[in-house]
């Protein structure tokens, strides 16, 4: 799409698009052109010598049981807040959208972790569930005789920093559904009413898929959160332990290049890192906005 | 609602409540927390009805003289630090955005579509994967410590610049002819049609990225190591640093108190613009 009348000026689009470009290619082209090139190279902890290894890092890295192992943290981690997070939000949101009184206060109420930073959202979680403070904790082992130790235990661990990502991610996820549900003609749902379907039934055969362009749609967007904003959780709970237990792929990146000082490592997984933000895209444009699209 | 059922509108009603019970108890727990005294928080099970010492708490957490075992910097100063830092990207964003967005959706000029490429890509990394060049660079240009380090970096992606084009594109051709007729050039209908009509889709902007660099952990907690340049969101974090029985919760909590109000206000506030934002953001 392209407007008919345009202006033409041989020096003003350049001007205009100049603040920006600068920053880009500052922060943005020059730092991953850097991490690809890093990627092949070997330098010392003090940064004196620099090596071209060709693909050793990448040999190196894929031959690593801590590598795969936090693949697989990842990808339990992701699934886990994906789905906990979508099926709780659209749960909230289908009963949100049955009410007309109240709505707007429970909708207030329930945006407010949008706006608590995941780091504070971590403190939370370390302070309702300290084993020797956390009053949670507390009533767990009082009531079902259940001892938490997130310290010690890594299913603990992971429980933590999952139910503080889903906390996070609730109202994100709330608010697409909300809009999504409202976006549904009322006149489909009050046809399907008068012919004798529940709201359950309703809800199964018309709302759950109109809705699946929303949820195609916040499942990449979930993954995508769970993969990279939810660092700061892990770094202020459990610091990817016990052990590397939830040490994820972003948190590693950051452990390897800035703890273990391993630049080259650490480029190496942000390359990697790279390619699976990057096919996500894809997958979201080539197959979720073409294949489930009933608009 | 299709169909009367009370008992099922009751049900719903209770379980929306207990939702929000869940979802807010965490924030609720902080801020009772921070109305107690230090050894009132560590006793186990600690009391859910607000204690007396509010003032005492707050003002020994705005003012860092409080006595726990990690950083004690006082919080008025991180929150100053935030606030700038939030406000920059915001407006530094919006602003670069709409004077790019202008640029490709307004002028023919050559390269345009390399142009529009290189600033889309910029959508699909997060800084998170970059963060140890990023460092570098930022190191290199003395920039850590400072302001302009710890926001420049974060305005280098395109989501807004999107966002303006897609609104752009949207506003009637008749505008701009109108304009051209009465003699406007470029900067002109720019400043007197274009800025105005965009003035929700800023509003919506400046509430998603008020709070995106607000809430920003990662890259301060390397582009910063001084006390005096820390924003609230890494001072919590330094100030656990003591270990669980050395910090003084009480504290604690009421630096996150401190720390979620301005981002949940700006929500709370512009919910109508926010809302819009978010969906439209996405799109």
């Amino acid at each position: 799409m392209e407007k008919r009348v345009l202006f033409k000026s041989t020096w003003l689009p350049w001007l205009l698009l100049a603040p920006q470009f600068c920053i880009i290619t500052v922060f943005f082209f020059w730092p991953a052109g850097q991490a690809l090139l890093q990627s092949f190279q070997l330098q010392d902890p003090f940064g004196l010598s620099t090596e071209w290894v060709g693909l050793d890092n990448f040999k190196a890295l894929f031959s690593d049981s801590g590598y795969l192992e936090s693949f697989k943290t990842t990808a339990v981690f992701s699934t886990l807040v994906a789905t906990i997070g979508i099926g709780v939000s659209l749960m909230l949101a289908v009963l949100a959208d049955r009410i007309i009184k109240g709505a707007l206060f429970y909708r207030t109420l329930l945006i407010v972790p949008y706006a608590v930073a995941p780091a504070v959202a971590g403190v939370l979680w370390i302070f309702m569930f300290s084993p020797s403070l956390g009053i949670v904790s507390y009533w767990l082992a009082q009531s079902i005789g259940f001892q938490t130790d997130y310290l010690l235990n890594s299913n603990h661990a992971m429980g933590l920093i999952v139910s503080a990502a889903v906390w996070k991610q609730v109202s994100y996820n709330f608010l697409f559904f909300v809009a999504g549900l409202q976006s549904i003609p009322k006149s489909l749902i009050e046809a399907a009413a008068i012919d004798g379907a529940g709201p359950w039934k309703r809800f199964t055969s018309i709302q759950f898929p109109l809705l699946s362009p929303t949820t195609f749609f916040l499942l990449v967007i979930n993954l995508v959160y769970a993969f990279f904003d939810t660092f700061a959780i892990i770094d202020a709970t459990t610091h990817g332990g016990p052990g590397r237990d939830t040490s994820t792929l972003v948190y590693k990146v950051y452990y390897d290049g800035f703890k273990a000082m391993d630049l080259g490592g650490s480029a190496a997984q942000s390359v990697v890192l790279m390619v699976i933000v990057i096919a996500l895209t894809v997958f979201q444009f080539r197959y979720v906005e073409k294949k489930v699209n009933y608009a | 609602m299709v169909e009367r059922r009370p008992l099922l509108g009751l049900l719903v009603h209770l379980l929306l409540i207990l939702g929000i019970v869940v979802v807010a108890f965490p924030v609720y727990l902080a801020f009772i927390a921070s109305t107690h005294t230090a050894q009132e928080v560590a006793q186990t099970p600690m009391t859910l009805l607000p204690g007396s010492h509010f003032w005492e708490t707050y003002k020994a957490a705005l003012l860092g003289n409080g006595g726990g075992a990690g950083s004690n910097a006082p919080v008025g100063r991180m929150l100053w630090v935030s606030l700038v830092t939030a406000l920059i990207i915001a407006f530094g964003k919006i602003s670069i955005s709409l004077l790019s967005a202008f640029a490709i959706v307004y002028f023919r000029f050559p390269f345009k579509g390399f142009f529009f490429w290189s600033i889309f890509i910029t959508l699909m990394l997060p800084v998170e994967v970059r963060i140890g060049p990023t460092y570098q660079v930022v190191a290199d240009l003395g920039m850590l410590n400072s302001f302009s380090g710890l926001t420049i970096p974060l305005i280098a992606s395109a989501t807004a610049t999107f966002l303006f084009r897609q609104f752009f594109l949207t506003v009637p051709e008749e505008m701009l002819e109108a304009a051209r007729m009465d003699g406007a050039g470029p900067m002109r209908f720019f400043w007197d049609i274009l800025l105005p009509l965009s003035k929700t889709t800023i509003a919506a902007l400046f509430v998603i990225q008020f709070i995106y660099g607000w809430n920003q952990y990662l890259w301060p907690l390397l582009a910063t190591t001084s006390e005096d340049m820390y924003p609230v969101v890494i001072g919590i974090k330094r100030m656990i640093a003591g270990g669980e029985g050395g910090n003084e919760w009480n504290i604690v909590m009421a630096t996150v108190i401190l720390a979620m109000l301005p981002p949940t206000l700006v929500v709370v506030l512009m919910q109508r613009w926010f809302v819009k934002g978010l969906v439209d953001t996405e799109k």
